[in-house]
This record gives C-alpha cells, sequence and structure tokens, in this order.
C-alpha cells in the first residue's frame, strides 16, 4: 500500500516539477512549485516524518511561496515584456544542460545501488524526538545556523534602509 | 483500517462539514442582525418569523444569478481560486477535538477526526494556505484593484503569521506538546490556558482578526479604495464561495481560540455532569458547551466589525511588526524564565 502511494505520489512531483520548468507563464510556474511542493509534504508523511512535513508545508508553501507569488504579481511578467533572448544564449543554455545531463547519468551509474536503510529508531521524525535531537547531541550547529539567520535577516533591514542613511 | 473506522470517520466528517456550513449560513445573518442591534435597527425581518429564512433567500439568490467570467482573466484559475478558499477554510476542522470521547452501543467513538501529533503546526498550516485562494482569484480576475488586493492579502497574511506563530510558541512552552486533544485534557478543571497566557491569547486573537481578513484587517476588500478588492470580478456562487470561506474560517479560529485557550469542551463541574448524564450524553453536552464558547466568539468578531473603523495600511503593517512581534517575543521570554524558575524551586 505505502509502496504504490509512493510511486504514485513520486510521478506527481516530476510531473509537477516538469510543468514547472514548461509553463510559459511565471504565476503558472509558481503554481506548480507549489503542487511539487505539497508532494514533498505527502512524502515526509509517508517516511513518518511528520514534523518534517508540516514544516515544509508552513514555511515552503505558506510563506515563501506567497512571497514568490507576490513579486510575481507586482512585476506582472507575459510575453510582451519579456525581452528578446539571442540564439547565442540558446546555445550555450542547450550546451550547459547536456553537460550537467552526462555529468549527472555518470555519477548515478557510478553509484551502486544499496539495500534499503532501515532506520533503527522509526520515530525519528516525531516533534519530540526531533527536538531532543536537535538541542542534544546538535545543540552547537543548530544555535549557529540560527546565528546564521539572524545575521541575513539584520543585513536585509540594514539594505532595506540604506537610502534612509544617505538621505 | 477496517470498514467501521471508515464509516465512522466518513460520517464525522459529514457531520462536521454540514454543521460549519450551517453555522457560516446562518453567520451571515446573525451578521445582519448584531449590525442592526448595534446600529439600532431592525435588520432582515421579511422572510419567516424574525427574518430566520434569509440565508435560504441569499442562499437561492447566489445560485441563480447569471455567472460572468470576464473575458481577459485565466479562466481556469479564476475558478480554482474561489473553490481554494473554501476548501482551506474547511479543513482546518480536522484536528479539532470536538468532545470527550463518547460510548455509542458499547463502542468508545473519538469526537476528533484526526489527532495527529502536530495538530496545533497542522492548523496554522492550513491558516498559511488560505491566502492562496485570495491571491489566485485576486490576480486570475485580471483588474488591478482586484490584483492590489491580493497582494495586500498576502503581505498582511504573511506579517500577522509570524506573530501568530510566535503567541503559539509561548503555549506550547508550557503545554509541551502539539497535540489538539491533549492540550484541551490538560485545561480539565479551570487549567484554562487563558488564564496562564492572557497576553498570548491576546496577540493570538487579534492575528485571528487579522488571518481571516476580518474587521478592523479587512483592507484586502477595502470597498472605500479597491470597490471590492479581491472579488470585485465574481458573480453568482463564486463570489458565494468566497463571502462563505470568510464565515467558515471565522468559526474555525473560534473554535481554535476555544480548544488552545479556553478549554476547548471543558467547563466547571464537568465530573459531576458525566456521572449524571453516563457516557453517551456527557460528551455531547461538552460539545455543545464547545459550541457556545465558538458562538461567543463569533458573536466577538461581529460586535468588534461594528465597532472599531478600518485601519489604515501602514498603520497595519506597523501594529503587526513593531507592536505584535515584539510582544510575542517578550511573553516567550517571561514565559521561559517564569517555567524555569518553577522548575528550579
Amino acid at each position: 500500500m505505502s509502496t504504490q502511494v509512493f510511486y504514485f505520489v513520486a510521478t506527481l512531483s516530476i510531473i509537477f516539477s516538469l510543468m514547472v520548468i514548461f509553463a510559459k507563464n511565471p504565476i503558472h510556474s509558481v503554481l506548480y512549485l507549489i503542487l511539487t511542493f505539497f508532494t514533498f509534504t505527502v512524502h515526509y508523511v509517508l517516511l513518518n516524518a511528520q514534523f518534517l512535513a508540516v514544516v515544509n508545508f508552513i514555511v515552503y508553501m505558506g510563506a515563501i511561496m506567497v512571497l514568490f507569488l507576490f513579486v510575481l504579481m507586482l512585476l506582472n511578467l507575459n510575453k510582451e515584456t519579456e525581452p528578446v533572448k539571442s540564439p547565442l544564449i540558446k546555445i550555450v543554455g542547450v550546451i550547459a544542460g547536456c553537460c550537467l545531463i552526462v555529468t549527472l547519468v555518470g555519477s548515478f551509474k557510478a553509484a551502486t545501488i544499496t539495500s534499503p536503510l532501515i532506520l533503527k529508531n522509526p520515530g525519528l521524525g516525531l516533534v519530540e524526538n526531533l527536538g531532543k535531537e536537535l538541542f542534544g547531541p546538535f545543540l552547537l550547529p543548530f544555535e549557529l545556523s540560527s546565528l546564521l539567520l539572524l545575521a541575513a535577516m539584520v543585513g536585509a533591514v540594514l539594505l532595506s534602509k540604506r537610502d534612509e542613511v544617505e538621505a | 483500517m477496517d470498514i467501521a473506522f471508515i464509516i465512522e470517520k466518513f460520517i464525522l466528517v459529514a457531520v462536521i462539514f454540514g454543521i460549519s456550513l450551517v453555522i457560516a449560513m446562518y453567520s451571515t445573518y446573525a451578521e445582519r442582525k448584531v449590525a442592526a442591534y448595534l446600529q439600532d435597527r431592525l435588520g432582515p425581518d421579511r422572510a419567516g418569523p424574525f427574518g430566520i429564512l434569509q440565508p435560504l433567500a441569499d442562499g437561492v439568490k447566489m445560485f441563480m444569478k447569471e455567472e460572468i467570467i470576464p473575458a481577459s482573466s485565466n479562466k481556469w484559475l479564476f475558478i480554482v481560486g474561489p473553490g481554494l478558499a473554501l476548501l482551506c477554510a474547511c479543513i482546518g476542522t480536522a484536528v479539532i477535538p470536538w468532545g470527550s470521547p463518547m460510548e455509542i452501543g458499547g463502542k468508545i467513538v473519538p469526537l476528533q477526526v484526526s489527532d495527529i501529533n502536530v495538530g496545533v503546526l497542522y492548523i496554522f498550516g492550513v491558516v498559511s494556505l488560505g491566502v492562496y485562494g485570495v491571491m489566485i482569484g485576486g490576480w486570475a480576475s485580471n483588474n488591478k484593484y482586484s490584483l492590489l488586493s491580493a497582494i495586500r492579502a498576502a503581505s498582511q497574511n504573511i506579517s500577522y503569521e509570524i506573530a501568530m506563530g510566535l503567541s503559539i510558541i509561548a503555549l506550547l512552552l508550557m503545554t509541551n506538546t502539539l497535540s489538539l486533544k491533549t492540550i484541551v485534557e490538560q485545561q480539565h478543571g479551570w487549567h484554562w490556558n487563558v488564564l496562564y497566557q492572557p497576553l498570548g491569547f491576546l496577540i493570538f486573537m487579534v492575528c485571528s482578526f487579522a488571518e481571516t481578513n476580518r474587521a478592523p484587517f479587512d483592507l484586502p476588500e477595502c470597498e472605500t479604495e479597491l470597490i471590492g478588492g479581491y472579488h470585485t470580478e465574481y458573480s453568482s456562487m463564486k463570489l458565494g464561495f468566497y463571502l462563505f470561506a470568510e464565515y467558515i474560517n471565522m468559526f474555525v479560529s473560534s473554535a481554535v481560540m476555544a480548544t488552545l485557550y479556553f478549554g476547548g469542551y471543558n467547563y466547571p463541574g464537568m465530573d459531576y455532569m458525566a456521572t449524571l448524564l453516563g457516557p453517551t450524553w456527557a460528551p455531547l453536552f461538552g460539545t455543545a458547551i464547545l459550541f457556545a464558547k465558538i458562538f461567543f466568539f463569533i458573536f466577538f468578531f461581529m460586535w468588534v466589525r461594528w465597532t472599531i473603523p478600518r485601519f489604515r495600511y501602514d498603520q497595519l503593517m506597523n501594529l503587526g511588526w513593531k507592536g505584535l512581534i515584539p510582544l510575542a517575543i517578550a511573553n516567550i521570554i517571561i514565559t521561559g524564565v517564569v517555567i524555569a524558575i518553577i522548575e528550579k524551586f
């Protein structure tokens, strides 16, 4: 049952992420990206990582993508305003994409198929266990990353205040 | 997963869904009556005794009106918008415990669709998703007023989500759990969270006004500036969906406030009533108490709407970022320090 659900959701993830690239309208792209993130949330639930699932739901779908949509709606991009790309850029893009595919295929061929990893503790993704891990063995990296986020926040506020300082 | 389990959950979901829709319907009637009372008028009184058939008449009107999809709109998203708004409004009810487990024919039935152990975060996620209906509908209308309204809704929603999340964190420091069922059970016997977290509750309530786009924070549909806001181009039942979603949101956030801060289905003298009424009827009485609390909050939403004028946009942002967020952070620090001191001694 769970395997079938996985394959179904995995197919949906791939279809939606392809639609993100192929959609002509940037707003449609973002909406497909939201659907892609939703399928990721389902994947996390299937892995019994409920906390990660719901955080992915709140942060990516509920906050970051709203901001993406917000910016795109303000810009109101459409076919008329899109700058005409020179053929040179297109050729460069195709070559770069092919290089990426070759690298990916090569690395996947080199990788051997391992047996599925079985967690010692299947409840690791639950809130309580995750909290104990984060605030126990991983306390220092956790606090450092929060400091990093704070620095980024202060930096963003400072950048937006720059005009006032000059004037 | 046996058939009986699925049928039991299906019935519960159907009943909750039906009740939410009926409450949303009669909220429109209640809103007009409350407005009339506050403005010293009579309000609707033509359809049926005291006008209680007015919501039915409105419903028929909404269904029968001509439906117009603007030619220059994005048709597919124009239809998705109101549907998404209503969907996001309804799915929040899934994790709310409506009553203590009830005994039906020797079988214990929990009056909650799903007790997931991240219940509080689930509610939070559904709330943050709710803005998509407004944004997609507003953008797809291809009308600059709708677009402005959609953008306002997005920025308002994101700003107040932060303060809301921070106010919940202070509550979670005390409850030590994210499961709504456990949070309600902890409040048994006058241990209502509002008594321990009055500031947290105040912040949460202000934020839920903003998240449901209710006055005084109804800037996305500010008719003096934006015509009708995000639903300017909508007609017929699609408009009805948006209006319905607002009232269901109000119902769900009232239920969440009652559950998180006002003891949910708990009431004084509950244990005595449980022995008096037996295991079948006592939980239902608790549910009735919960609904009484919910109705009070719905009334409070309306009371505020017809009392306080709408905020200006910069006032809204200042209140959110410079007022509520620092207050919520201070609340977390105070709660943390007090808990640490209590645990120490």
